[in-house]
């Protein structure tokens, strides 16, 4: 049993499921990150959390104590919403205590516990204030000074940072990790922000359309995605998958891309059992756009460097690095090159396949070959 | 050159301006004209509105018929003047004010933030009851007064314009707090708030241009009402309304022209002073949620 158990969760409204059987166990500590595109379920599932939706199925355990029917008050969670829904009638500190003053504890220990809030985020100076004469990153403060002032069991955060400028976005990114550090507390944590998912998490569950794809590690969930969804909705720029086929030649299984004249073949060295039964199949083959770089900014540690020779589309400089884009397998692939790498629109240019990195997925079920 | 045509587009600004003001001015003097003579006409004694000086200006300057109006005139059989009646009004708009205001403002709280089966069906027959013609609920009304006992009462009364006042009172609560974010209902659920509690601590203080809006709407509707105080509540318990009436109705001989017309203001007055002090809200209220900000 973990800290916070969520088993066989469904929701419905009316016939509709909306969430299929989730079955996560958070432990505590962990930073949980729900990702996945609008109108995938996360949200919902938080609300389930919460306490304002209700649970079609399954049960949702925090401490070992199910709390399907428990208040939202009672469940000892606190959030942070999107729009901050700080109470604009109040001032921050009543903000913050309003909570504490909710549950009948005395002014004095709630004076204490808000000033120990306030020391903690910055904001001593804000507490007279209206939540109107604030800017963005100081009503974020304050909408985590007022879930963290109730020392509760479960964080959860609903979006919490995509109201704010791309910069200060990054900044509180880095201040609620920095806090996760600090305080050791237990958090669920919602955006579509794949980037947010990646920096923050401890572990990630990925959602689309009301099941969770794949639950792992960032580092998981990036290098072994469990299903093409998940291989191109998290990292940007999102990963190449390309239709290819597996030969196997000279006693070694090759991915050969495209047809034709135009037939490219790429070495898959250590291939798993799995890929066998799909020799002379098509395939899709997911590369990621730092694996395809110049001959001169591949991985060093790699054993499986293969070079391709291709016409050059598009380049994109991006300042630390340059995006190139390339035609194969009659679709756009991208690769993500050193600043200074001579790759011209339309000259060949000889990229650096790190096929270690690669990884194919069954064109049928999508689901990854492993 | 360029100075020129700047120049003139000033000039023509300014003819243009002129125009809007005396127009504006002309319409003005044309709605307040009623209200002066009224005014002047209270303020001179009977004779001389009866030799023919409607409109001019009182010779003799005189508060007469405004003490009369208030305490000594007569009204049906007695001569209280219309002061009790005035009271009735305070007591009957008061209180059915302040009820159905915030019984809208719970039904609004309610239908937009706690979600029910058949919510837009409860409010379709809310909205319904705003278009019921009076006439057609007099003589049901008069039956549920008789059953409840407060048939010719200004309870009967409160209780006839609280019932009818709902409809629109939740209308405008429910279309306010539609635009209100249901997030912060969902942060003061997690904090432990109850219903009532919420709807005191976080929605209530931020309604304050609706209330003025529906109080607004409701006292003038209630105080200006006739015909349910001609019905339910005649004699000593008929609001202001109905005894300026009486009063203009019941003077034997000679009519007491600055009387009444001193009268006819004070069953006016409250309704002008509540559009004054707060019927800048009135526009901003209505606005709200229609567009951001």
């Amino acid at each position: 049993m973990g800290f916070l158990d969520i088993n066989n969760v469904t929701k419905s409204y009316g016939a509709v499921e909306v969430l299929h059987k989730v079955d996560i166990q958070v432990e505590e500590g962990e930073f949980l990150v729900l990702v996945g595109p609008s109108g995938c379920g996360k949200s919902t599932l938080l609300n389930m959390i919460a306490g304002l939706e209700g649970i079609s199925s399954g049960e949702i355990a925090i401490k070992d104590r199910v709390v399907n029917n428990v208040t939202p008050s009672k469940r000892n969670i606190a959030m942070v919403f999107q729009s901050y829904a700080l109470y604009p009638n109040m001032t921050v500190g009543q903000n913050i205590t309003f909570g504490l003053e909710m549950q009948g504890t005395p002014k004095a220990e709630r004076d204490k516990a808000m000033a120990e809030v306030a020391s903690l985020l910055q904001i001593e100076n804000l507490l007279a204030r209206k939540p109107g004469q604030l800017s963005g990153g100081q009503r974020q403060r304050v909408a985590m000074g007022r879930a963290l002032v109730r020392d509760p069991d479960v964080f959860l955060f609903d979006e919490p940072l995509s109201n704010l400028d791309a910069k200060l976005r990054v900044d509180m990114r880095t201040e609620i990790k920095k806090l996760h550090q600090k305080l050791g507390t237990t958090i669920v944590y919602v955006t579509h922000d794949q980037i947010e998912a990646m920096t923050l998490s401890t572990r990630i569950a990925v959602m689309y359309d009301g099941y969770v794809q794949q639950l792992g590690t960032p580092k998981e969930i990036y290098d072994t995605p469990a299903n093409i969804f998940v291989a191109t909705f998290m990292g940007s720029p999102a990963m190449n998958v390309l239709p290819a086929k597996l030969v196997e030649m000279n006693g070694a299984i090759h991915a050969e891309v495209g047809s034709g004249d135009g037939e490219k073949h790429l070495r898959i060295e250590n291939a798993p059992e799995a890929y066998r039964s799909y020799i002379g199949k098509s395939v899709m083959l997911g590369i990621r756009p730092e694996a395809i770089t110049d001959p001169e900014g591949a991985d060093r540690n790699s054993r499986n460097i293969q070079a391709l020779t291709n016409m050059v589309g598009v380049t994109e400089p991006a300042g630390a690095d340059t995006f190139v884009t390339m035609e194969l397998a009659g679709k756009d692939c991208v690769a993500r090159m050193r600043a200074d790498a001579e790759a011209h629109p339309g000259q060949p240019f000889e990229f650096a396949v790190n096929m270690d990195k690669a990884v194919l997925f069954d064109p049928q079920t999508e689901e990854r070959i492993a | 050159m360029a100075v020129a045509s700047s120049d003139t587009a000033i000039r023509s600004s300014n003819v243009t301006r002129t125009f809007i003001y005396l127009f504006l001015l002309l319409f003005a003097l044309f709605y307040l004209m009623p209200l002066v003579i009224m005014v002047l006409n209270s303020l001179k004694p009977l004779s001389e509105i009866t030799s023919g000086g409607m409109i001019a200006m009182p010779r003799e300057w005189t508060i007469e018929p405004w003490l009369s109006a208030w305490s000594t005139a007569q009204i049906g059989v007695e001569p209280t003047g219309l002061r009790p009646y005035f009271i009735n009004s305070i007591a009957m708009a008061v209180p059915a004010v302040a009820i159905s205001t915030v019984a809208g403002a719970l039904n609004g709280y309610v239908l937009t933030k706690w979600h029910f089966r058949g919510a837009t069906w409860i409010f379709g027959l809310l909205l319904f009851s705003c278009f019921i013609p009076f006439q057609i609920v007099l003589i049901p009304m008069a039956r549920i007064l008789g059953l409840l006992e407060i048939a010719g009462t200004t309870y009967g009364l409160i209780l006839v314009h609280v019932v009818y006042g709902i409809g629109f009172s939740t209308l405008y609560f429910r279309n306010y707090y539609a635009a209100f974010p249901t997030e912060l209902v969902r942060a003061a659920q997690i904090d432990g708030a109850g219903f009532f509690q919420i709807f005191w601590r976080i929605m209530l203080p931020s309604s304050g241009p609706i209330i003025a809006v529906c109080c607004i709407w409701q006292f003038t509707n209630i105080w200006n009402d006739f015909l349910f105080g001609a019905s339910f509540a005649s004699g000593d318990a008929a609001p202001m309304t109905v005894a300026l009436n009486n009063l203009v109705n019941s003077s034997t001989g000679e009519r007491p022209y600055n009387v009444h017309f001193a009268g006819a203001i004070m069953a006016a007055g409250p309704t002008l002073l509540v559009y004054i002090v707060a019927g800048r809200y009135f526009v901003r209220g209505l606005m709200a949620g229609s567009v951001k900000g």
